[in-house]
């Protein structure tokens, strides 16, 4: 492949701008809720109770910020350009005499008399066409005790009547690390629960790269494969292994915009079809063909086999259900043009891993013990080759790290628990996030051995 | 380095050739990177080992000493790496490593400005995250230090995608030919918020910077600065808390005799595999946190490029 050739499949990879027909991640109000969209002209999103196009947002660059307006055709969604981040109120604190300011909280009652506008003044204001900001700016007016507020809560209490009269909506590249981070705030359990960074150590101690060979049990929905093939940017392969005759849903891969070089390295192969030629020096292709005995057929069935639309709905939410979603509802409806993902693996490169093993292993399954498939796959690996082991729990990857001291089929274990903690950086006020998450999973990591089967 | 481009890939199928820069792994936490050479020997508490009877063995392989001790000779992996540099300057491990390249977004084909180089430890994962078609700027104030990783680089097979440059980053900023150029910057720098404004120029549309910092005070400092020209402004913690593994004879405290406390060799060590002697009470599998591990690294601050095209 040349060169040029792989810097045009990154750098779709990497797109800056959004095109039509690319696949979006839209974060409204700083999280509160995560939308997975394909951008067209014709679709559309709801924020609060008004429905707005997302046609301004072709071919505008990932990272701009919007907000709803009031047009005559109805609600909009306008670019904003230049935020302002309410910081102008902090730096007026940097600038008074003591940063912990003069204000405190002695005068503040919690009778729910301090605002005089009623709920009928707010939508008076509304039927004359005030924007959000003039909304915002009539609550402040009216706030008996805004006055009195430190301007952090001052600060804070604009920023959350401004999420409610003047909703935002970020345009977010979908890579593996925000699409994670959506689910994982939204819907933990369709992904294992698996956090962002323990995603990222698993990348890491398998040692994905361009050109590697991974074998992946992906049962996190897709995430695991969409992050390894992020990696391997079209060279390589990232090979989903499974037991039985369905590969298992690996939809979250339409999340992210792969382009077509990139999708024709996410395969899957039956346990059956890998090891049957694992062990064997001299298999012929009619010998692999049999053992690969659903090829043929999975193959007539086409492209809905590889978008196994029925599967969809396990992580579907349709984005009518209101204040929590995080939906790929058009996703669903619109399989991307990359329909090639997750075809079967090419009768070539089950051979080449025949004869040279997987150069890594990543397991993400939640709800399988993880011994029963390790001492299947470890074998599939070349020696030396790392691996690492996601569970939501540690007693099965303990028990798995026990069994494979005393075979001696691996060597430097190890089970390691990611912590993350994020900070509120703000003069004189930095200190950990008030909330956390306290679990990110378990992973078991290790290298392969010569000699161990 | 492993599998960097297609024609050197170091397959792991591969064997053991003169000139191979291979890991010995003595214990998980004793292992050095030792390059191969035909009359070569290494000698350690196991004995003395002749590179000679490694050349021609596959990766993963065991091998012994003239006294019967062995060790393990592995394929070099970034996280190996790591574990086995020489370190000129407090260096970053796996967890950080890993975390940092996935909020970069750090794929092949990005083009990654970093600053210091330190030992490399993160350069070597920014390569292995760019490669084939991407590179890596380092730039690190200190000649020497520079050019002792120019050569570590040169050892793990990475001079193709990575440049080491000298040039004093808070000083003097990226040099102007990067302007707009950046996927991702880094920065590991005693005063980050006099690099930041040059950061921001170099970096494309929505790039995002990351800071690695020990002290609060740092963090706070580069806050302040990020937020002229950034956005998505987040800093984390990352630590990773490892267990042990081993099997426990628990007895019921029914049979638990009394007495004196821990007299009885009860524990087993999970890999001695001589089970069975104390028939009435089977080993359980248990894990528990090491007693000792990391408790700090650094903050490490995040921040997007705001767009205004």
């Amino acid at each position: 492949m040349s060169i040029n050739k792989i810097q045009e499949i990154t750098s779709k990879n990497n797109a800056r701008l959004t095109w039509e027909g690319c696949s979006i991640l839209l974060d409204i109000n700083d999280g509160e809720r995560m939308v997975f969209e394909r951008l067209t002209a014709g679709a559309t999103l709801k924020v609060g109770n008004k429905k707005c196009s997302l046609q301004p947002l072709i071919n505008c660059p990932f990272g701009s910020l919007f907000q709803v307006e009031n047009g005559t055709d109805g609600p909009f969604l306008s670019r904003i350009f230049s935020t302002s981040e309410g910081s102008n109120d902090l730096q007026e604190e940097k600038e008074s005499p003591t940063v912990y300011g003069s204000k405190d909280n002695r005068e503040l009652m919690d009778n729910n008399t301090a605002q005089s506008l009623t709920g009928e003044d707010i939508d008076e204001l509304r039927r004359k066409g005030a924007s959000g900001v003039e909304i915002i700016e009539a609550l402040i007016t009216n706030s008996a005790t805004f006055e009195k507020k430190t301007s952090f809560s001052q600060e804070k209490y604009r920023l959350k009547k401004q999420k409610k009269y003047s909703p935002r909506v970020l345009l977010r590249r979908p890579t593996a690390r925000s699409i994670c981070e959506a689910y994982f705030k939204k819907r933990p359990e369709q992904i294992g629960f698996l956090r962002m960074d323990a995603l990222a150590l698993l990348l890491s101690m398998a040692s994905v790269t361009s050109h590697s060979d991974v074998l992946v049990v992906d049962m996190v929905g897709g995430l695991l494969t969409g992050a390894v093939a992020e990696r391997l940017g079209g060279n390589g392969y990232v090979c989903n292994t499974y037991r039985g005759i369905t590969p298992y849903p690996i939809d979250i891969v339409r999340m992210f915009n792969f382009g077509t070089e990139i999708c024709e390295r996410i395969v899957n192969s039956s346990l059956t079809e890998l090891c049957a030629t694992s062990n064997v020096t001299s298999v012929s292709s009619s010998q692999l063909e049999e053992a690969c005995g659903t090829r043929s057929q999975s193959n007539e069935e086409g492209p809905s086999s590889s978008v196994p639309s029925l599967d969809m709905g396990e992580i579907m939410i349709s984005s009518e259900d209101g204040d929590t979603d995080i939906s790929p509802a058009s996703l669903a409806v619109k399989p991307c043009k990359a329909t090639k993902v997750g075809q079967k693996a090419p009768l070539d490169a089950i051979k080449s891993w025949r004869e040279n093993g997987f150069s890594s292993l990543i397991i993400a399954a939640p709800q399988i013990d993880a011994w029963s498939m390790v001492k299947e796959l470890l074998p599939l690996l070349s020696f030396s080759a790392p691996f690492a082991v996601y569970h939501q729990y540690q007693q099965p990857l303990a028990l798995c790290m026990h069994n494979l001291q005393v075979g001696k089929m691996a060597i430097g274990l190890q089970i390691s628990e990611p912590w993350l903690r994020e900070y509120q950086v703000l003069p004189s006020r930095t200190h950990p996030h008030m909330q956390m998450s306290t679990s990110g999973g378990y992973i078991l990591s290790g290298t392969r051995i010569f000699g161990s089967k | 380095m492993l599998s960097m481009e297609l024609e050197n890939k170091v397959s792991f199928k591969r064997c053991i050739r003169e000139g191979d820069l291979v890991i010995v792994y003595e214990r998980h936490d004793n292992m050095k990177a030792v390059k191969v050479c035909e009359n070569g020997v290494l000698q350690n508490r196991f004995g003395v080992f002749k590179h000679s009877d490694w050349i021609g063995k596959p990766f993963g392989s065991k091998v012994f000493s003239n006294k019967g001790g062995f060790i393990y000779l592995l394929a070099p992996t970034a996280e190996l790496w790591t574990l086995v540099l020489s370190h000129r300057t407090q260096i970053l491990y796996v967890a950080d490593i890993s975390f940092v390249i996935m909020y970069l977004e750090i794929i092949p084909g990005c083009l990654v400005l970093e600053s210091g180089t330190g030992s490399g430890s993160l350069t070597t994962s920014l390569a292995r995250a760019v490669a084939p078609t991407g590179h890596v700027y380092t730039f690190d104030f200190h000649d020497q230090r520079a050019s002792s990783a120019r050569e570590d680089f040169e050892k793990t097979g990475l001079s193709s995608l990575v440049t080491v440059g000298v040039r004093d980053i808070q000083g003097e900023g990226f040099p102007d030919e990067f302007i707009g150029q950046a996927d991702s910057v880094f920065l590991d720098l005693p005063q980050p918020w006099l690099a930041i404004p040059s950061a921001g120029k170099m970096l494309k549309e929505d790039g995002v910077l990351c800071s690695f910092s020990p002290c609060i005070e740092q963090v706070q400092r580069s806050c302040e600065t990020l937020k002229s020209c950034f956005t998505d402004i987040r800093t984390f913690e990352i630590l990773l808390r490892s267990y042990e593994v081993r099997g426990e004879r628990l007895e019921s405290w029914e049979n638990h005799a009394g007495g004196s406390l821990g007299s009885r060799k009860r524990r087993q060590r999970s890999t001695d595999g001589s089970n069975g002697v104390e028939a009435s009470v089977s080993a359980t599998i248990v894990a528990r946190p090491s007693s000792e591990g990391r408790g700090h690294t650094g903050y490490l601050t995040f921040a997007r490029l705001r767009c205004v095209i």
